[in-house]
């Protein structure tokens, strides 16, 4: 039988949940603030979404759930107890099942990580940003680095696993003040880190203060490059190497559900302005939903459906993803299944070059890229997309 | 048929901006030449490159009847020259074709080096020049001064300049009455063969080549058959009438006139500004004197930035050729542009002319390669070659020396700025031949290589003068000096786009200041690029482009893809506007931009 080619990655279902306690200004995500939130409204809408998107995918076996947002540690425990239920219910689940919830580092959220626990979470990932009061202030945070530690402790002594989030590259950030605040970090780390270069986008608060020339001490390109290297080489000492562009880990302990996007699986997206790449009939749709909460209730409860859009994907466009996504990996991609979406194989000729100037490696079906390669991958995708 | 004694035939000759275009048009307004509700802006140029720049490259006419104070009515025929050196020919025939011209200046600005050119013009073609002062209702307005200037500066009696201000109207009678009464009236025999000169030409989608003539002696009549002189042409007249400035037919044109004919003339490039007209039996034996074949003096490759695009490229540039006879080109292969043109311009005006129409009205982007002047290269067996692109130099073993095209630069500058000027022209290894003063402005007049002024040698001046300096150039000959061929290797590659012919004394600065700027304008690559200027085999500058060192997409989780694909995909389609050399990529812009030297 002829298996699709999601089913080398995977399949995950990522669940958005849009609402934070306020706006970060370097944050382009969907999240908006509203002080009053129907949890059981939005309850309702999330379980009839999965119900929806469940019968599109029926016999599936579920690998992961991820929770994401905005601040989905807003959410109840008892709203991510009944939509973890109804997953189990609509979906066969692997045994080790794994959901993460993403959670900001405050008092308040803290409290209420021992009824995720309950409700079936087993993975955090916590929003630290910066061990730096200073910093946090910067970057719009609302808890100090106190407080970060302390949610991290209770995190740690609830969950297995907990992953934390860094920026770099911030404000005035020296390579020298990284490296010391990293080495902090991963003292305190336990399997996984998630650690970002601070990316200007527009549309954001920084965007618009970059774009009037109001945001200042940014470091350069070079020294952001510096930020970088060093970033590798203190994981790679600490024993969390990187296995994607931004992510570090114990050996065995990646973020699976999003291992799924960079090796191009399967993934059903629930919530306002979450996408989906589904694969129904052997064709790999593109899905996504409203981006504005109420739009999205609306349309999940008018019509019983929160999609907006789905399209099925050419496979000229799977080729660019799956290039774009799954040469983020370490592991790189495997040239036999880049050739059986894109009907042909990988241009050699651009491979060699690649080569000889030491951005990829060419090993039999694999090709990856080097330390190098990953740190300018932009200008090494350009030269492999199809024409 | 008008009398010669009632005939007055002129030009206007004025700097851009002094007001020739608003002066002409209210000339044919107030002598009701065309209907108030006809009056548009800068009735004389046509192409919408003329209006927009305010520069006129073909030479109009108009026939203006003005009913005088002394009862008579005059025919008055004003041929609008072209206003650049670039097209110094095409003025001097216009001017040929005329008795006298009107000098404006404007009141409040004083003498510029473009009006001194082509007052010179007029004055070597015997014109009475009434000097007329516009601009005279401004603040700034200064008559006397300028008065005086015009006397100093150029040496004719201002006494009696007429005083006008074109935009609001004053003066303008006096302007028309100064025509009639202080221009005399053309000379002409009307019983002698014809004898008309060609002014010049343009193409009309309707009636094909209409020609503008002057007649000097003789009638020319609808339905002649006429021969060209210098290109042996045989053509019968369709239709002959002039410019009010609409066309109006007439039955014929006497001496002393100016009109235009169609002839079923195919191509503008069977018609040769300063060529005779006259008729095919029993026509004249002496051509005109002073004909001069259309010569480019400025050379540079356009290459279609989309290689795909060179048919198109071919058909541009073969109906552009057919309305312009002085622009030449044949086609070109570069190892690192592909196929493309070698072009011949009048100069630098007339390149970036072309260059604009193929790109605007044919759509095409275009690589321009560094623009060079023609250079004899003297071989040791005694033969001299003429090189139009550095990349076609000889091997310098069989080469004895070169010569390169000089000039003669007129500069009038504020005395502020007239430091900066010198130096200029000193680092453009000019030789001062002439420094007077006018009021508080410096003349200064330098012999200067063509090759150091074809580039940007205007635009720094504007820059260091900060605009107020006004510029002109005569082409005085050939002189020899110590040349060579500066060749620029990227990542080892010789890109031959990129050769210039330099001073071997100017070449190291040159070349390390060529090399900065690539190191500039090109992007960072994954791998570390030298940048290195070379003479012969022999490296004189040398920069290195790092490696870039981080170009990565920080997030990149489900909800990015499709952003993120689109992204990459905008990235990947503006590589297609680079040109790629061996493993390197070249923006289209950098051809020119390396060029431009900050000094």
């Amino acid at each position: 039988m002829k298996v699709d080619d999601w089913q080398n990655g995977g399949f995950g279902l990522y669940l958005h949940w849009p609402f934070c306690q306020a706006k970060c200004p370097y944050c382009d995500f969907n999240s908006h603030v509203s002080a009053l939130i129907d949890q059981d409204r939005w309850k309702n809408a999330y379980l009839s979404e999965i119900a929806r998107v469940g019968a599109q995918t029926q016999g599936r076996v579920l690998n992961t759930v991820f929770f994401g947002g905005g601040t989905p540690s807003m959410m109840e425990p008892s709203l991510v107890a009944a939509i973890i239920e109804k997953i189990r219910a609509t979906w066969p689940t692997s045994n080790d099942m794994e959901v993460t919830l993403e959670a900001n580092p405050t008092s308040v959220e803290a409290g209420r990580f021992q009824g995720y626990r309950d409700a079936g979470v087993n993975r955090i990932s916590m929003g630290v940003q910066a061990l730096n009061d200073n910093d946090l202030r910067r970057l719009g945070r609302l808890h100090s680095v106190a407080e970060a530690r302390a949610a991290f402790d209770i995190a740690r002594n609830t969950f297995d696993r907990v992953s934390f989030d860094l920026i770099y590259a911030r404000q005035d950030q020296s390579a020298d003040h990284w490296r010391a605040e990293l080495s902090e970090a991963l003292t305190m780390a336990i399997d996984h880190l998630s650690l970002y270069q601070l990316t200007i986008e527009s549309g954001t608060a920084f965007g618009d203060r970059y774009e009037r020339g109001k945001l200042r001490g940014l470091p350069d390109d070079d020294s952001a490059g510096d930020m970088y290297f060093i970033t590798q080489e203190l994981c790679e000492k600490a024993g969390m190497p990187a296995y994607e562009v931004s992510n570090h880990a114990r050996p065995g302990s990646e973020s699976r559900h999003n291992k799924i996007y960079w090796r191009y699986g399967d993934y059903a997206g629930v919530g306002p302005g979450a996408h989906g790449r589904v694969t129904i009939d052997g064709n790999r749709y593109a899905t996504d939903t409203p981006l504005q909460p109420g739009a999205w209730l609306n349309s999940v409860e008018k019509t019983g459906s929160g999609e907006a859009n789905s399209i099925a994907l050419p496979l000229k466009d799977q080729v660019t993803e799956y290039l774009l996504m799954g040469m983020r990996l370490i592991d790189g991609i495997s040239l036999s299944r880049y050739e059986s979406l894109a009907r042909k194989p990988l241009c050699h000729n651009k491979i060699n070059e690649l080569s000889e100037i030491g951005v990829v490696v060419h090993e039999g079906d694999n090709l990856r890229p080097t330390p190098q390669g990953l740190a300018v991958l932009n200008a090494v995708l350009r030269e492999l997309l199809p024409e | 048929m008008t009398e010669l004694k009632n005939i007055r035939n002129f030009s206007i000759v004025a700097h851009i901006d002094h007001g020739k275009s608003t002066l002409a048009d209210r000339l044919i307004q107030l002598t009701g030449t065309v209907a108030e509700r006809d009056m548009k802006e800068q009735l004389l140029d046509a192409m919408d490159i003329e209006r927009e720049r305010g520069i006129t490259i073909k030479a109009n006419t108009v026939r203006i009847e003005y009913p005088a104070k002394d009862g008579e009515t005059y025919v008055l025929n004003l041929i609008d020259t072209p206003g650049h050196v670039d097209f110094a020919y095409e003025v001097s025939r216009s001017m040929q074709a005329v008795e006298g011209s009107l000098l404006v200046v404007d009141a409040s600005q004083g003498v510029e080096a473009q009006t001194l050119a082509n007052v010179y013009q007029a004055i070597d073609a015997d014109h009475e020049i009434v000097p007329v002062l516009n601009k005279v209702d401004l603040p700034a307005a200064d008559c006397d001064r300028v008065a005086e200037q015009i006397e100093d500066v150029i040496g004719i009696d201002a006494t009696d300049a007429v005083r006008i201000s074109a935009k609001t109207g004053i003066g303008i009678p006096d302007v028309l009455e100064a025509i009639v009464t202080r221009l005399p009236a053309p000379k002409g025999d009307r019983d002698a063969p014809l004898k008309a000169m060609l002014v010049d030409s343009y193409y009309d989608a309707y009636l094909g080549v209409v020609v503008i003539i002057r007649v000097i002696d003789g009638v020319i009549k609808k339905g002649d058959r006429i021969k060209m002189m210098r290109t042996g042409g045989l053509y019968p007249v369709d239709r002959l009438g002039v410019f009010r400035p609409a066309m109006q037919n007439i039955a014929e044109l006497g001496p002393g006139e100016i009109g235009f004919l169609t002839a079923s003339i195919k191509q503008v490039r069977d018609t040769r500004v300063g060529d005779t007209i006259t008729h095919e039996k029993k026509g004249c034996t002496e051509p005109l004197p002073g004909f001069k074949p259309a010569q480019p003096v400025v050379f540079c490759g356009l290459f279609p930035v989309d290689s795909a695009e060179f048919e198109d490229l071919r058909d541009a540039i073969e109906k552009l050729a057919l309305n312009d006879a002085s622009f030449s080109y044949e086609m070109e292969t570069s190892a690192a542009l592909g196929f493309g043109f070698r072009c011949g311009f009048l100069g630098l005006l007339h390149l970036e002319v072309i260059r604009d129409r193929l790109e605007r009205e044919y759509g095409i982007d275009l690589i321009t390669t560094a623009p060079s002047v023609i250079y004899h290269v003297h071989m040791k067996d005694g033969t001299m070659q003429e090189l139009h692109n550095p990349a076609d130099m000889p091997d310098l073993t069989y080469v004895d020396h070169i010569e390169e095209p000089r000039i003669k630069a007129t500069i009038l500058v504020p005395d502020e700025y007239l430091g900066d000027v010198l130096k200029l022209c000193q680092d453009r290894r000019g030789i001062q031949q002439d420094l007077t003063y006018a009021g508080t402005r410096a003349m200064v007049v330098y012999d200067l290589p063509l090759n150091e002024v074809v580039f940007d040698f205007y635009d720094r001046l504007k820059s260091v003068t900060k605009g107020y300096a006004s510029f002109d150039y005569q082409m005085i000959g050939y002189r020899a000096d110590f040349l060579v061929k500066m060749q620029v290797l990227v990542n080892d590659e010789p890109v031959d786009a990129l050769s210039t012919m330099v001073h071997r004394d100017r070449a190291e600065q040159r070349g390390r200041a060529m090399c900065e700027k690539l190191k500039e304008l090109i992007p960072r690559h994954m791998f570390k690029i030298p940048i290195q200027a070379a003479i012969g085999g022999r490296v004189i500058a040398r920069e290195t482009l790092s490696a870039m060192r981080k170009d990565v997409t920080a997030k990149c989780y489900g909800g990015d893809a499709t952003r993120k694909k689109k992204l990459l995909e905008k990235q990947k389609a503006g590589k297609k506007k680079m040109r790629q050399f061996g493993k390197v990529e070249i923006p289209q812009q950098a051809f020119i931009n390396a060029l431009k030297m900050d000094d």
